[in-house]
């Protein structure tokens, strides 16, 4: 039994850190998309597009993974968490669809350019809404009988899970600009200064309203948070989100190139460890343990194996791939 | 109006058209990624312009299709929560780690290097963007391995117990994979994958071949492609005759459906070839069939007995119509490849390979035929499976979603409306790529750094690549 227990535990954490390195990865260039209309210049959107153009992709399969995942080691809550987020499953897809095809096409039509360049933008927007409005949705939890979702169609959609999905569109807006910051220069590259500073206020914000919210949702995180003795345990979480604030905004004061956006990961792991804080140990909130909804333990023992295994490899490789895209993205470069 | 509807025919109906657009993509890039990974070995080798100028005229178009592939097939990763959830729920411990293989093994790998395959030449260098065509192209088959061993699991179960709570859980791992189906299914989809991209390679050879047969791109893709043709057709036509026999082993009511016997016959079966198959009599109608010949081919014998779906509780029925038309659709068009691989050794031994306008036109008409094919064969296949999603253990309607009909009916025009604006530009995109011949000093989707692309094209040129509108 100890040791069903903790392959379960294991499994929680590599669905999480998919989930994260998605987050993360797929976030700066959803947040690309969001930014897109505030960069007119076709100029300007060449370079954004070609910033992220070569990683796109990978930074997209995290996402695959994470819900093949959750299907392979904790299948009954794939099950029941699918249907309940029926519409932002279905809308964040759809959002995907567009914007991963308008990295070819806007390059193969002039007059079509800025439909598919609005396809990009509007696509990034819903996917990203999406995602954040089911996080907001998993959060207060889904009503399960019968091993089902017992809910109705339009559960998900309430004012704290519309928060979540702003306090999204703002990280990943955060992560696009400081990534711009990253990878360009000039002209561009101070204008995303200048955003960085405001989304960097409207994200500190968002993570305030939000764990302001959280805790109002239910008794249980309530208890997570603020009971002795866990209040000792996670009090560095919003004492480390303070400190790193203070240096984000000092890089960017000094115009730092790399250290906004490497800071601006560190905020977004910090709000998620905050997450997984208020939802440990379980998998739908409320509703079903990670234990309850674990697969058997030789489905989850042969895929540790080819993790355990395979993990590192990806991210040698897909380090290699960023290591090989490395520096400045120049406007006279990379056109199609 | 939509609540009048059942959501499990909705829910299928999104599965089937989903999935339908999805699998052409997969189906080409397949096929495609193998051949660029051999025009870029001979460029290597030989040291010829011809072949690298063809390497980077397909890339785009793969870039497209690859694009579009993986687009629609994040779609079909999560239909299996929101519309299929039951099947999630009793399926997930056997088929998520399968799925969840594919992606780590394969999705991964396609995804990492395709950034180094598109955009990396210059950056690299020759040999080691070679390597990453090379993973781009083994990704794809791993792809196939994981994803063919999932289907073929779910037509043809083994190495799983039942658990308390009705889920499905592996007794052992090799069974699952390497499931009675799961060879001649791999083998059937991988040749299909081959043929499908030679179909189209050879048609925009003999495209601009028609216009022009001094063209040296086009000569060179056309003589492969067509070679591509004559070696793989009759081999996929063997290969498509051992699955049957498999599936008559393990699926016999499929292959009822697709025969269209409704009757058993004692004595020797015919073979049905045209008839309108009625499901509610149980009948063909005007039907015209050559006797005892599907005996032979399901048994090699000529008096063989051969039973019927009236051996079959009705509720088990697959829906024939489909079945029957579908497979009789795929197995005409693998006979016409056939023909095509040999009217093109017959001109090539002829000596007017590049010279016959009625070879170039067949081939042209035959470019879209894989698509169809493979489309056809997948309909063959996944209704005959039907009633069951697990063959013969867990039927359809236990596998759906508790969805409301209003939900899985919006969700599917939504699906409509995009993936036909969506795919239909994408397929423009690429016609328009095709319309053009390959030439000197072609460029890859990105024409990135003028100064190294051998000297001679300029930054205007450069630029103006690709834009063709």
């Amino acid at each position: 039994m100890t040791a069903a227990i903790d392959l379960a535990t294991v499994w929680a954490f590599i669905i999480a850190f998919a989930v994260f390195v998605y987050v993360v990865m797929d976030g700066f260039d959803l947040g690309l998309g969001i930014l897109f209309p505030l960069f007119p210049a076709k100029a300007d959107r060449d370079v954004m597009m070609n910033s992220v153009a070569p990683v796109w992709d990978g930074n997209e399969t995290w996402l695959v993974l994470g819900g093949g995942g959750l299907m392979a080691a904790f299948p009954l809550a794939y099950a029941v968490l699918m249907p309940a987020l029926y519409t932002p499953m279905i809308a964040m897809l759809i959002g995907l669809v567009f914007r991963g095809v308008a990295f070819e096409f806007r390059w193969r039509t002039t007059a079509a350019r800025n439909r598919w360049d609005i396809a990009f933008a509007l696509g990034s927007l819903l996917a990203t809404l999406a995602q954040g409005v089911a996080l907001g949705a998993i959060l207060q939890g889904v009503h399960v009988e019968a091993r089902q979702y017992a809910g109705g169609w339009w559960d998900w959609l309430t004012p704290f899970s519309l928060l979540t999905g702003i306090a999204l569109m703002i990280g990943y807006s955060l992560l696009g600009a400081t990534w711009l910051v990253l990878k360009t220069e000039g002209a561009l590259r101070d204008k995303a200064y200048r955003l960085s500073w405001y989304l960097l206020f409207a994200m500190l914000a968002a993570i305030a309203t939000v764990s302001i919210a959280t805790p109002f949702l239910s008794i249980q995180y309530a208890q997570r948070w603020f009971t002795w003795p866990n209040i000792i345990l996670v009090t560095p979480v919003p004492v480390a989100v303070a400190a790193v604030t203070a240096l984000l905004m000092r890089s960017l004061s000094q115009k730092q190139d790399s250290r906004p956006f490497v800071l601006t990961l560190v905020l977004f792991a910090l709000s998620y460890a905050g997450l997984g804080i208020s939802m440990y140990p379980y998998i739908v909130p409320q509703s079903i343990t990670i234990w309850q909804a674990a697969a058997p333990q030789n489905s989850q023992l042969f895929m540790l194996v080819g993790v355990a295994g395979l993990v590192p490899l990806i991210l040698g490789y897909t380090g290699w791939a960023y290591w090989v895209f490395r520096g400045k993205v120049r406007a006279a470069s990379g056109y199609h | 109006m939509l609540s009048n509807l059942d959501p499990i025919v909705l829910a299928r109906a999104q599965f089937a058209f989903t999935m339908s657009f999805h699998i052409v993509f997969p189906a080409f890039s397949i096929g495609l990624a193998s051949y660029l990974a051999v025009l870029e070995a001979i460029w290597l080798w030989t040291g010829r312009e011809v072949f690298l100028n063809l390497f980077h005229y397909w890339l785009k178009i793969f870039a497209i299709a690859f694009g579009m592939g993986v687009v629609s097939g994040i779609v079909m990763s999560y239909q299996f929560g929101t519309n299929w959830s039951g099947f999630a729920d009793k399926t997930g411990p056997v088929i998520g780690p399968l799925m969840a293989y594919e992606v780590l093994t394969a999705f991964f790998l396609e995804a990492g290097f395709l950034g180094v395959m598109l955009f990396g030449l210059d950056r690299v260098g020759p040999r080691l963007h070679f390597v990453a065509t090379l993973m781009v192209a083994i990704g794809t088959l791993i792809s196939a391995f994981w994803i063919l061993s999932a289907n073929s699991w779910m037509q043809t179960p083994a190495g799983y117990a039942v658990n308390s709570d009705g889920q499905f859980v592996v007794a052992d791992w090799l069974e699952v994979i390497f499931n009675p189906s799961f060879p001649y299914r791999l083998v059937h989809m991988v040749l299909a994958a081959y043929l499908t991209t030679s179909l189209v390679v050879g048609a925009v050879g003999a495209y601009h071949l028609l216009r022009d047969p001094h063209l040296a791109g086009p000569r060179v893709m056309f003589s492969m492609a067509m070679w591509m043709a004559a070696l793989v057709a009759p081999v996929q036509i063997l290969a498509g005759d051992q699955h049957g026999l498999n599936t008559l082993a393990h699926q016999p009511a499929k292959v009822m459906a697709m025969e269209g016997h409704y009757q058993s016959h004692g004595n020797g079966a015919p073979l049905v070839l045209f008839g309108l198959p009625d499901q509610a009599a149980g009948r063909i109608d005007y039907e015209i069939a050559i006797p005892k010949l599907s005996s032979l081919i399901l048994k090699h014998s000529l008096d063989a007995p051969l039973a019927g779906l009236d051996t079959v509780p009705r509720e088990n029925w697959p829906p024939v119509p489909i079945t029957f038309w579908s497979f009789r659709i795929m197995v005409a068009l693998g006979f016409l490849m056939f023909g095509l691989g040999l009217s093109s050794l017959w001109a090539r031994w002829r000596g007017t390979l590049f010279d016959s306008r009625p070879l170039h036109m067949f081939a042209l008409t035959m470019g879209p035929a894989g698509f169809i094919a493979v489309l056809a064969g997948w309909i063959t296949t996944e209704t005959g499976r039907q009633p069951f999603t697990v063959y013969g253990l867990l039927r359809t309607a236990d596998a759906a979603s508790p969805l409301a009909a209003p939900a899985v009916g919006s969700s599917l025009l939504a699906f409509i409306v995009v993936y036909f604006v969506v795919f239909a530009a994408g397929v423009v995109y690429i016609l328009r790529l095709m319309g053009s011949s390959p030439h000197h000093g072609e460029q890859g989707p990105r024409g990135d750094l003028p100064a190294r692309a051998a000297g001679i094209t300029p930054a205007s040129g450069v630029a103006g690549q690709g834009v063709l509108s």
